[in-house]
Protein backbone atom coordinates (compact mmCIF):
# COMPACT_ATOMS: atom_id res chain seq x y z
CA UNK A 1 0.00 0.00 0.00
CA UNK A 2 2.97 2.24 0.95
CA UNK A 3 4.62 2.06 -2.82
CA UNK A 4 0.89 2.91 -4.45
CA UNK A 5 0.66 5.98 -2.21
CA UNK A 6 4.25 6.94 -3.44
CA UNK A 7 3.57 6.02 -6.75
CA UNK A 8 0.23 8.64 -6.64
CA UNK A 9 2.28 11.32 -4.95
CA UNK A 10 5.34 11.39 -7.31
CA UNK A 11 2.49 11.08 -10.60
CA UNK A 12 0.55 13.63 -9.09
CA UNK A 13 3.28 15.93 -8.04
CA UNK A 14 4.78 15.30 -12.02
CA UNK A 15 1.54 17.17 -12.68
CA UNK A 16 1.56 19.96 -10.72
CA UNK A 17 5.02 20.42 -11.92
CA UNK A 18 4.77 20.02 -15.30
CA UNK A 19 1.65 22.54 -14.84
CA UNK A 20 3.70 24.97 -13.18
CA UNK A 21 6.33 25.10 -16.02
CA UNK A 22 3.57 25.18 -18.01
CA UNK A 23 2.07 28.39 -16.28
CA UNK A 24 5.52 30.20 -17.04
CA UNK A 25 6.44 28.91 -20.65
CA UNK A 26 3.02 29.30 -22.28
CA UNK A 27 2.14 32.38 -24.77
CA UNK A 28 -1.31 32.82 -24.71
CA UNK A 29 -2.34 34.48 -21.23
CA UNK A 30 -5.45 32.33 -21.24
CA UNK A 31 -3.91 29.14 -21.65
CA UNK A 32 -1.32 30.13 -18.72
CA UNK A 33 -4.00 30.56 -16.02
CA UNK A 34 -5.50 26.96 -17.01
CA UNK A 35 -2.18 25.88 -16.53
CA UNK A 36 -2.26 27.61 -13.11
CA UNK A 37 -5.66 25.71 -12.36
CA UNK A 38 -4.48 22.33 -13.26
CA UNK A 39 -1.34 23.19 -10.60
CA UNK A 40 -4.32 24.19 -7.64
CA UNK A 41 -6.19 21.24 -8.54
CA UNK A 42 -3.38 18.85 -8.61
CA UNK A 43 -2.19 20.69 -5.33
CA UNK A 44 -5.68 19.96 -3.85
CA UNK A 45 -5.32 16.08 -4.39
CA UNK A 46 -2.06 16.03 -2.66
CA UNK A 47 -3.50 17.85 0.35
CA UNK A 48 -6.34 14.81 0.83
CA UNK A 49 -3.65 12.60 0.38
CA UNK A 50 -2.21 14.03 3.47
CA UNK A 51 -5.43 13.93 5.53
CA UNK A 52 -5.88 17.79 5.15
CA UNK A 53 -9.40 17.24 3.73
CA UNK A 54 -10.44 21.17 4.65
CA UNK A 55 -7.81 22.75 3.35
CA UNK A 56 -8.12 20.87 -0.26
CA UNK A 57 -11.39 22.19 -0.29
CA UNK A 58 -10.74 25.36 0.68
CA UNK A 59 -7.94 25.15 -2.22
CA UNK A 60 -10.56 24.31 -4.92
CA UNK A 61 -13.27 27.13 -3.70
CA UNK A 62 -10.71 29.84 -3.16
CA UNK A 63 -8.16 29.16 -5.75
CA UNK A 64 -10.04 27.05 -8.33
CA UNK A 65 -13.32 28.33 -8.03
CA UNK A 66 -12.50 32.15 -7.17
CA UNK A 67 -9.12 33.54 -8.19
CA UNK A 68 -8.29 31.89 -11.43
CA UNK A 69 -12.20 32.92 -12.76
CA UNK A 70 -11.22 36.32 -11.72
CA UNK A 71 -7.94 36.11 -13.65
CA UNK A 72 -9.74 34.55 -16.54
CA UNK A 73 -11.88 37.94 -16.26
CA UNK A 74 -9.39 40.13 -16.15
CA UNK A 75 -7.52 38.49 -19.38
CA UNK A 76 -10.59 38.64 -21.28
CA UNK A 77 -11.55 42.10 -20.47
CA UNK A 78 -7.72 43.74 -21.33
CA UNK A 79 -7.37 41.16 -24.01
CA UNK A 80 -5.81 38.16 -24.66
CA UNK A 81 -3.59 38.49 -27.28
CA UNK A 82 -0.09 36.41 -27.84
CA UNK A 83 2.63 37.66 -25.75
CA UNK A 84 5.40 38.47 -28.33
CA UNK A 85 9.01 37.39 -27.98
CA UNK A 86 10.73 40.13 -26.50
CA UNK A 87 7.78 42.79 -25.41
CA UNK A 88 8.96 43.87 -22.17
CA UNK A 89 11.68 40.95 -21.93
CA UNK A 90 15.00 41.41 -21.09
CA UNK A 91 17.83 38.78 -21.71
CA UNK A 92 18.86 38.14 -18.62
CA UNK A 93 14.88 38.15 -17.26
CA UNK A 94 14.65 33.87 -17.31
CA UNK A 95 18.69 33.83 -15.98
CA UNK A 96 17.88 35.86 -13.12
CA UNK A 97 14.13 34.06 -12.19
CA UNK A 98 15.97 30.44 -12.27
CA UNK A 99 18.92 31.40 -10.09
CA UNK A 100 15.77 32.84 -7.50
CA UNK A 101 14.07 29.66 -7.68
CA UNK A 102 17.02 27.93 -6.75
CA UNK A 103 18.23 29.87 -3.83
CA UNK A 104 14.01 29.47 -2.85
CA UNK A 105 14.20 25.59 -3.51
CA UNK A 106 18.17 25.78 -1.32
CA UNK A 107 17.24 27.67 1.66
CA UNK A 108 13.20 26.35 2.09
CA UNK A 109 14.89 22.42 1.96
CA UNK A 110 17.64 24.07 4.66
CA UNK A 111 14.87 24.98 6.55
CA UNK A 112 13.08 21.95 6.61
CA UNK A 113 16.29 19.67 7.28
CA UNK A 114 17.25 21.52 9.63
CA UNK A 115 13.71 21.89 11.61
CA UNK A 116 12.66 18.44 10.80
CA UNK A 117 9.33 17.28 10.44
CA UNK A 118 6.92 19.98 12.01
CA UNK A 119 5.62 17.62 14.96
CA UNK A 120 2.16 19.88 16.06
CA UNK A 121 0.30 20.48 12.87
CA UNK A 122 -1.01 17.14 12.57
CA UNK A 123 -1.71 16.23 15.75
CA UNK A 124 -3.44 19.87 16.39
CA UNK A 125 -5.79 19.75 13.17
CA UNK A 126 -6.65 16.00 14.31
CA UNK A 127 -5.96 15.30 9.76
CA UNK A 128 -7.81 18.52 8.76
CA UNK A 129 -11.67 18.36 10.04
CA UNK A 130 -13.30 21.25 9.49
CA UNK A 131 -14.37 21.21 13.31
CA UNK A 132 -10.70 20.90 14.34
CA UNK A 133 -9.07 23.35 11.96
CA UNK A 134 -11.83 26.00 12.82
CA UNK A 135 -11.26 24.91 16.83
CA UNK A 136 -7.61 25.96 16.44
CA UNK A 137 -7.98 29.11 14.22
CA UNK A 138 -10.08 30.28 16.57
CA UNK A 139 -8.90 29.42 19.46
CA UNK A 140 -4.87 29.12 19.71
CA UNK A 141 -4.23 30.98 16.35
CA UNK A 142 -7.22 34.04 17.01
CA UNK A 143 -4.80 36.77 16.61
CA UNK A 144 -3.27 36.43 13.27
CA UNK A 145 -6.74 35.07 12.03
CA UNK A 146 -7.90 38.20 13.32
CA UNK A 147 -5.38 39.95 11.69
CA UNK A 148 -5.67 38.77 8.35
CA UNK A 149 -9.23 39.75 8.84
CA UNK A 150 -8.10 43.43 9.48
CA UNK A 151 -5.94 43.14 6.30
CA UNK A 152 -8.40 41.86 3.84
CA UNK A 153 -11.06 44.80 5.25
CA UNK A 154 -8.52 47.20 4.14
CA UNK A 155 -7.61 45.98 1.21
CA UNK A 156 -11.64 45.88 0.53
CA UNK A 157 -11.97 49.86 1.32
CA UNK A 158 -8.75 50.39 -0.33
CA UNK A 159 -9.91 48.97 -4.04
CA UNK A 160 -13.18 50.65 -3.43
CA UNK A 161 -11.77 54.03 -2.58
CA UNK A 162 -9.69 53.50 -5.99
CA UNK A 163 -12.13 52.27 -8.20
CA UNK A 164 -14.35 55.32 -7.24
CA UNK A 165 -14.79 58.02 -9.69
CA UNK A 166 -12.85 61.63 -8.38
CA UNK A 167 -15.28 63.58 -7.25
CA UNK A 168 -13.97 66.98 -7.74
CA UNK A 169 -13.50 66.49 -11.38
CA UNK A 170 -16.78 65.50 -12.15
CA UNK A 171 -18.09 68.65 -10.31
CA UNK A 172 -15.66 70.80 -12.17
CA UNK B 1 -9.97 -7.62 -0.84
CA UNK B 2 -8.13 -3.36 -0.69
CA UNK B 3 -8.47 -3.35 -4.43
CA UNK B 4 -12.33 -4.21 -4.56
CA UNK B 5 -12.97 -1.80 -2.09
CA UNK B 6 -10.35 0.29 -3.47
CA UNK B 7 -10.87 0.69 -7.24
CA UNK B 8 -13.45 -1.95 -8.41
CA UNK B 9 -16.66 -1.09 -6.38
CA UNK B 10 -16.53 2.94 -6.31
CA UNK B 11 -15.96 2.11 -10.09
CA UNK B 12 -18.99 0.38 -10.87
CA UNK B 13 -20.76 2.67 -8.62
CA UNK B 14 -20.09 5.61 -11.01
CA UNK B 15 -20.78 3.85 -14.18
CA UNK B 16 -24.10 2.77 -12.68
CA UNK B 17 -24.47 6.56 -11.19
CA UNK B 18 -23.74 7.70 -14.97
CA UNK B 19 -25.93 5.57 -17.20
CA UNK B 20 -28.13 6.95 -14.90
CA UNK B 21 -27.76 10.20 -14.84
CA UNK B 22 -27.31 10.17 -18.93
CA UNK B 23 -30.76 8.22 -18.58
CA UNK B 24 -31.97 10.75 -16.92
CA UNK B 25 -31.08 13.65 -18.81
CA UNK B 26 -32.35 12.13 -22.04
CA UNK B 27 -35.49 12.14 -20.78
CA UNK B 28 -35.67 15.33 -19.19
CA UNK B 29 -35.93 16.81 -22.31
CA UNK B 30 -38.92 14.75 -23.50
CA UNK B 31 -40.28 15.87 -20.26
CA UNK B 32 -39.46 19.55 -20.77
CA UNK B 33 -40.27 19.49 -24.08
CA UNK B 34 -43.77 17.90 -23.47
CA UNK B 35 -44.05 20.07 -20.07
CA UNK B 36 -43.66 23.25 -22.29
CA UNK B 37 -46.23 21.91 -24.95
CA UNK B 38 -48.65 21.52 -22.32
CA UNK B 39 -48.24 25.06 -21.25
CA UNK B 40 -48.74 26.49 -24.07
CA UNK B 41 -51.48 24.72 -25.31
CA UNK B 42 -49.50 22.07 -27.87
CA UNK B 43 -48.80 18.41 -27.97
CA UNK B 44 -45.44 18.42 -27.94
CA UNK B 45 -43.20 15.68 -29.51
CA UNK B 46 -45.70 12.60 -30.38
CA UNK B 47 -44.22 11.23 -33.23
CA UNK B 48 -41.34 9.27 -32.29
CA UNK B 49 -42.89 6.08 -30.75
CA UNK B 50 -45.45 6.03 -27.61
CA UNK B 51 -46.07 9.29 -26.39
CA UNK B 52 -42.55 10.69 -28.56
CA UNK B 53 -40.88 8.39 -26.20
CA UNK B 54 -38.27 7.95 -28.33
CA UNK B 55 -37.90 11.52 -29.20
CA UNK B 56 -34.51 11.63 -27.07
CA UNK B 57 -33.48 8.15 -28.80
CA UNK B 58 -33.48 9.69 -32.22
CA UNK B 59 -31.91 13.37 -31.03
CA UNK B 60 -29.09 11.61 -29.84
CA UNK B 61 -28.22 9.36 -32.97
CA UNK B 62 -28.57 12.99 -35.06
CA UNK B 63 -26.19 14.75 -32.78
CA UNK B 64 -23.91 11.49 -32.62
CA UNK B 65 -23.50 11.34 -36.69
CA UNK B 66 -23.49 14.74 -37.25
CA UNK B 67 -20.28 16.05 -39.07
CA UNK B 68 -17.70 17.36 -36.70
CA UNK B 69 -16.85 21.09 -37.48
CA UNK B 70 -13.84 22.66 -35.94
CA UNK B 71 -14.19 26.38 -37.26
CA UNK B 72 -10.57 27.62 -37.78
CA UNK B 73 -10.63 30.75 -36.13
CA UNK B 74 -11.36 28.82 -32.84
CA UNK B 75 -8.20 27.82 -30.14
CA UNK B 76 -8.33 24.39 -30.48
CA UNK B 77 -7.76 22.75 -27.52
CA UNK B 78 -9.22 25.12 -25.45
CA UNK B 79 -12.55 24.86 -27.69
CA UNK B 80 -12.05 21.12 -27.00
CA UNK B 81 -11.39 21.27 -23.37
CA UNK B 82 -14.75 23.11 -22.24
CA UNK B 83 -17.55 21.04 -23.47
CA UNK B 84 -15.79 18.43 -21.08
CA UNK B 85 -15.37 21.01 -18.05
CA UNK B 86 -19.12 22.04 -18.65
CA UNK B 87 -20.13 18.34 -18.43
CA UNK B 88 -17.87 16.66 -15.56
CA UNK B 89 -18.52 18.85 -12.26
CA UNK B 90 -22.18 18.14 -12.90
CA UNK B 91 -21.54 14.39 -12.58
CA UNK B 92 -18.60 14.68 -10.30
CA UNK B 93 -20.65 16.46 -7.40
CA UNK B 94 -22.82 13.11 -7.27
CA UNK B 95 -20.41 11.69 -5.39
CA UNK B 96 -21.33 13.14 -1.68
CA UNK B 97 -25.01 12.67 -2.12
CA UNK B 98 -26.96 9.90 -0.48
CA UNK B 99 -29.41 8.31 -2.07
CA UNK B 100 -30.66 5.87 0.06
CA UNK B 101 -30.38 5.19 4.20
CA UNK B 102 -26.90 5.68 5.00
CA UNK B 103 -25.71 5.09 1.29
CA UNK B 104 -24.14 8.02 -0.34
CA UNK B 105 -23.81 7.34 -4.15
CA UNK B 106 -19.93 6.97 -4.13
CA UNK B 107 -18.26 8.24 -0.16
CA UNK B 108 -19.41 9.41 2.65
CA UNK B 109 -16.85 12.24 3.42
CA UNK B 110 -16.81 15.12 6.23
CA UNK B 111 -16.06 17.98 3.80
CA UNK B 112 -19.43 17.07 1.87
CA UNK B 113 -20.82 20.77 2.21
CA UNK B 114 -17.31 22.06 1.28
CA UNK B 115 -17.45 19.29 -1.71
CA UNK B 116 -21.04 20.69 -3.29
CA UNK B 117 -19.45 24.65 -2.56
CA UNK B 118 -15.81 23.70 -4.45
CA UNK B 119 -17.07 21.60 -7.40
CA UNK B 120 -19.79 25.18 -7.70
CA UNK B 121 -16.98 26.91 -7.78
CA UNK B 122 -15.73 25.48 -11.51
CA UNK B 123 -18.55 24.40 -13.04
CA UNK B 124 -18.48 28.26 -14.72
CA UNK B 125 -15.02 27.15 -16.55
CA UNK B 126 -16.99 25.51 -19.46
CA UNK B 127 -18.96 28.46 -20.54
CA UNK B 128 -15.99 30.62 -20.12
CA UNK B 129 -13.46 28.59 -21.84
CA UNK B 130 -16.05 27.88 -24.77
CA UNK B 131 -17.16 31.55 -24.94
CA UNK B 132 -13.11 32.85 -25.48
CA UNK B 133 -12.06 29.80 -27.17
CA UNK B 134 -15.11 30.67 -29.66
CA UNK B 135 -12.84 33.73 -30.93
CA UNK B 136 -16.05 35.37 -31.74
CA UNK B 137 -17.42 38.76 -30.25
CA UNK B 138 -20.71 37.22 -29.26
CA UNK B 139 -19.72 34.17 -27.39
CA UNK B 140 -17.05 36.59 -25.50
CA UNK B 141 -19.92 38.17 -24.38
CA UNK B 142 -21.61 35.22 -23.30
CA UNK B 143 -18.96 34.08 -21.21
CA UNK B 144 -18.37 37.32 -19.83
CA UNK B 145 -22.22 37.34 -18.67
CA UNK B 146 -22.22 34.17 -17.56
CA UNK B 147 -18.99 34.21 -15.06
CA UNK B 148 -20.04 37.41 -13.82
CA UNK B 149 -23.87 36.20 -12.99
CA UNK B 150 -22.34 33.33 -11.32
CA UNK B 151 -19.42 34.99 -9.27
CA UNK B 152 -22.38 36.75 -8.21
CA UNK B 153 -24.91 34.60 -7.24
CA UNK B 154 -22.52 32.02 -6.18
CA UNK B 155 -22.34 34.43 -2.70
CA UNK B 156 -25.84 34.31 -1.53
CA UNK B 157 -25.53 30.73 -2.28
CA UNK B 158 -22.87 30.24 -0.17
CA UNK B 159 -24.51 32.18 2.79
CA UNK B 160 -27.74 30.39 2.50
CA UNK B 161 -25.26 26.69 2.45
CA UNK B 162 -23.91 28.08 5.21
CA UNK B 163 -26.97 28.71 7.53
CA UNK B 164 -28.22 25.07 6.22
CA UNK B 165 -24.26 23.76 7.46
CA UNK B 166 -25.34 25.82 11.15
CA UNK B 167 -28.55 23.97 11.09
CA UNK B 168 -27.09 20.01 10.55
CA UNK B 169 -24.17 21.12 12.71
CA UNK B 170 -22.32 18.71 10.44
CA UNK B 171 -20.33 18.69 7.33
CA UNK B 172 -21.62 15.08 6.15
CA UNK B 173 -24.57 15.33 3.86
CA UNK B 174 -25.54 11.29 4.76
CA UNK B 175 -26.10 12.36 8.63
CA UNK B 176 -27.73 16.16 7.77
CA UNK B 177 -30.76 13.77 5.88
CA UNK B 178 -30.86 11.42 8.88
CA UNK B 179 -30.79 13.96 11.96
CA UNK B 180 -33.98 14.80 13.16
CA UNK B 181 -35.20 18.35 12.74
CA UNK B 182 -37.88 20.59 14.92
CA UNK B 183 -40.71 22.29 13.38
CA UNK B 184 -39.25 25.26 13.57
CA UNK B 185 -36.20 24.81 11.39
CA UNK B 186 -38.02 23.38 9.16
CA UNK B 187 -40.14 26.33 8.71
CA UNK B 188 -37.37 28.72 9.34
CA UNK B 189 -35.58 26.59 6.63
CA UNK B 190 -38.81 26.44 4.02
CA UNK B 191 -38.95 30.09 4.46
CA UNK B 192 -35.58 30.93 2.39
CA UNK B 193 -36.20 27.87 -0.27
CA UNK B 194 -37.75 30.75 -2.85
CA UNK B 195 -34.30 32.34 -2.90
CA UNK B 196 -32.09 29.60 -2.56
CA UNK B 197 -33.94 28.38 -5.98
CA UNK B 198 -33.52 31.14 -7.26
CA UNK B 199 -29.92 31.64 -6.64
CA UNK B 200 -29.91 28.17 -8.12
CA UNK B 201 -31.50 28.97 -11.14
CA UNK B 202 -28.89 31.81 -11.76
CA UNK B 203 -25.78 29.09 -10.83
CA UNK B 204 -27.48 26.76 -13.35
CA UNK B 205 -28.07 29.54 -16.10
CA UNK B 206 -31.58 28.17 -16.56
CA UNK B 207 -34.78 30.76 -18.02
CA UNK B 208 -35.78 33.44 -16.82
CA UNK B 209 -31.43 33.49 -15.92
CA UNK B 210 -30.81 32.19 -19.29
CA UNK B 211 -28.77 35.38 -20.51
CA UNK B 212 -25.16 33.92 -21.78
CA UNK B 213 -27.06 32.84 -24.49
CA UNK B 214 -29.95 34.99 -25.37
CA UNK B 215 -30.60 34.26 -28.35
CA UNK B 216 -31.99 37.64 -29.23
CA UNK B 217 -29.31 39.71 -28.59
CA UNK B 218 -26.26 37.24 -28.48
CA UNK B 219 -26.80 34.54 -31.28
CA UNK B 220 -26.55 31.53 -28.81
CA UNK B 221 -24.25 33.42 -26.61
CA UNK B 222 -21.51 30.80 -25.42
CA UNK B 223 -22.14 27.85 -27.92
CA UNK B 224 -22.42 29.60 -31.19
CA UNK B 225 -19.59 27.74 -32.30
CA UNK B 226 -20.66 24.29 -30.99
CA UNK B 227 -22.41 22.30 -33.14
CA UNK B 228 -22.93 18.32 -33.01
CA UNK B 229 -22.26 16.14 -30.41
CA UNK B 230 -19.88 19.22 -28.55
CA UNK B 231 -22.94 21.08 -28.47
CA UNK B 232 -24.58 18.01 -27.43
CA UNK B 233 -22.16 18.39 -24.75
CA UNK B 234 -23.44 21.71 -23.08
CA UNK B 235 -27.23 20.64 -23.74
CA UNK B 236 -26.25 17.48 -21.12
CA UNK B 237 -24.11 19.77 -18.72
CA UNK B 238 -27.32 22.09 -18.58
CA UNK B 239 -30.29 19.47 -18.20
CA UNK B 240 -27.59 16.99 -15.68
CA UNK B 241 -27.03 20.20 -13.84
CA UNK B 242 -31.01 20.52 -13.15
CA UNK B 243 -30.92 17.21 -11.73
CA UNK B 244 -28.03 17.51 -9.44
CA UNK B 245 -28.90 20.66 -8.10
CA UNK B 246 -32.96 19.59 -8.13
CA UNK B 247 -31.33 16.18 -6.04
CA UNK B 248 -29.01 18.91 -3.67
CA UNK B 249 -32.43 20.70 -3.21
CA UNK B 250 -34.20 17.87 -2.05
CA UNK B 251 -31.66 16.49 0.35
CA UNK B 252 -30.89 19.65 1.80
CA UNK B 253 -34.56 21.01 1.99
CA UNK B 254 -37.04 17.96 1.61
CA UNK B 255 -35.49 15.09 3.80
CA UNK B 256 -33.93 13.36 0.28
CA UNK B 257 -34.83 10.18 0.38
CA UNK B 258 -37.01 9.99 3.46
CA UNK B 259 -40.69 9.95 3.34
CA UNK B 260 -42.14 12.40 5.63
CA UNK B 261 -42.98 11.39 8.90
CA UNK B 262 -40.74 8.45 9.11
CA UNK B 263 -42.49 6.14 7.42
CA UNK B 264 -41.42 3.21 5.97
CA UNK B 265 -37.89 4.31 6.86
CA UNK B 266 -37.01 0.73 7.47
CA UNK B 267 -36.69 -0.25 3.64
CA UNK B 268 -33.70 1.15 2.34
CA UNK B 269 -34.42 -0.29 -1.28
CA UNK B 270 -37.43 2.70 -1.55
CA UNK B 271 -34.85 5.74 -0.90
CA UNK B 272 -33.66 5.55 -4.46
CA UNK B 273 -37.51 5.70 -5.51
CA UNK B 274 -38.62 8.19 -3.02
CA UNK B 275 -35.52 10.81 -4.01
CA UNK B 276 -35.91 10.34 -7.82
CA UNK B 277 -40.31 11.31 -7.34
CA UNK B 278 -39.14 14.83 -5.26
CA UNK B 279 -36.44 15.31 -8.01
CA UNK B 280 -38.99 15.18 -10.69
CA UNK B 281 -40.94 17.51 -8.83
CA UNK B 282 -38.72 20.15 -8.69
CA UNK B 283 -37.82 19.48 -12.01
CA UNK B 284 -40.98 20.52 -13.05
CA UNK B 285 -40.70 23.75 -10.73
CA UNK B 286 -38.16 24.42 -13.62
CA UNK B 287 -39.70 23.82 -16.38
CA UNK B 288 -42.57 25.50 -14.72
CA UNK B 289 -40.56 28.92 -14.17
CA UNK B 290 -39.31 28.72 -17.91
CA UNK B 291 -43.06 28.12 -18.81
CA UNK B 292 -44.05 31.20 -17.12
CA UNK B 293 -41.59 34.15 -16.51
CA UNK B 294 -39.85 36.33 -18.98
CA UNK B 295 -35.93 37.36 -18.85
CA UNK B 296 -34.68 40.06 -16.94
CA UNK B 297 -32.28 42.77 -17.93
CA UNK B 298 -28.96 42.07 -17.38
CA UNK B 299 -28.82 44.85 -15.05
CA UNK B 300 -31.53 44.01 -12.97
CA UNK B 301 -30.03 40.61 -12.85
CA UNK B 302 -26.95 42.07 -11.23
CA UNK B 303 -29.15 44.49 -8.67
CA UNK B 304 -30.56 41.76 -7.45
CA UNK B 305 -28.09 39.62 -6.35
CA UNK B 306 -25.93 42.33 -4.81
CA UNK B 307 -28.68 44.64 -3.53
CA UNK B 308 -30.76 42.62 -2.49
CA UNK B 309 -30.27 38.62 -1.98
CA UNK B 310 -26.50 38.91 -0.74
CA UNK B 311 -27.78 41.57 2.50
CA UNK B 312 -30.82 39.00 2.85
CA UNK B 313 -28.68 35.99 2.75
CA UNK B 314 -25.93 37.45 5.21
CA UNK B 315 -28.92 38.91 7.76
CA UNK B 316 -30.42 35.32 7.28
CA UNK B 317 -27.02 33.39 8.18
CA UNK B 318 -26.90 35.88 11.47
CA UNK B 319 -30.45 34.85 12.33
CA UNK B 320 -29.98 31.19 11.95
CA UNK B 321 -26.49 31.43 14.01
CA UNK B 322 -28.73 33.43 16.81
CA UNK B 323 -31.21 30.36 16.66
CA UNK B 324 -29.16 28.00 17.11
CA UNK B 325 -26.97 29.25 19.53
CA UNK B 326 -30.04 29.68 21.86
CA UNK B 327 -32.60 27.06 20.90
CA UNK B 328 -30.70 24.16 20.15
Amino acid sequence: MMTASILFFIAIGAVSLASALGVVISRIPIHSALFLLVNFVSMAVLFITLDAQFLAAAQVIIYAGGIVILMLFVIMLIGSDEIRENAGHRVWTPYVGILLGVILLASMTFALVEAGPPPATSAVVQGGVPEAVGMTLLTRYILPFEMAGVLLLVALIGALLLARPPKQKTEN
Amino acid sequence: MDWLNLVVFPVLRSVVLIVVLLTGFAYLTWYERKLLARFHARYGPNRAGTFGLLQPVADAVKAVFKEEVIPRHVDRWVYLLAPMLALVPALVIWAVIPVAKGVPAIADVNIGFLWILAIAGVESYGVILAGWSSNNNYSLLGALRSSAQMISYELPLGMFLVSILLLAGGFSLVSLVETPRAWWEWVWLWAMFPLFFICILAETNRSPFDLPETENELVAGFQTEYGGIKFALFFMAEYINMITTSTIMATLFFGGYRLPFGLLSDVVWLGPFVLAAKVILLLFLFIWVRASIGRPRYDQLMHFAWKFLLPVSIGYMIVTALLVVFFK
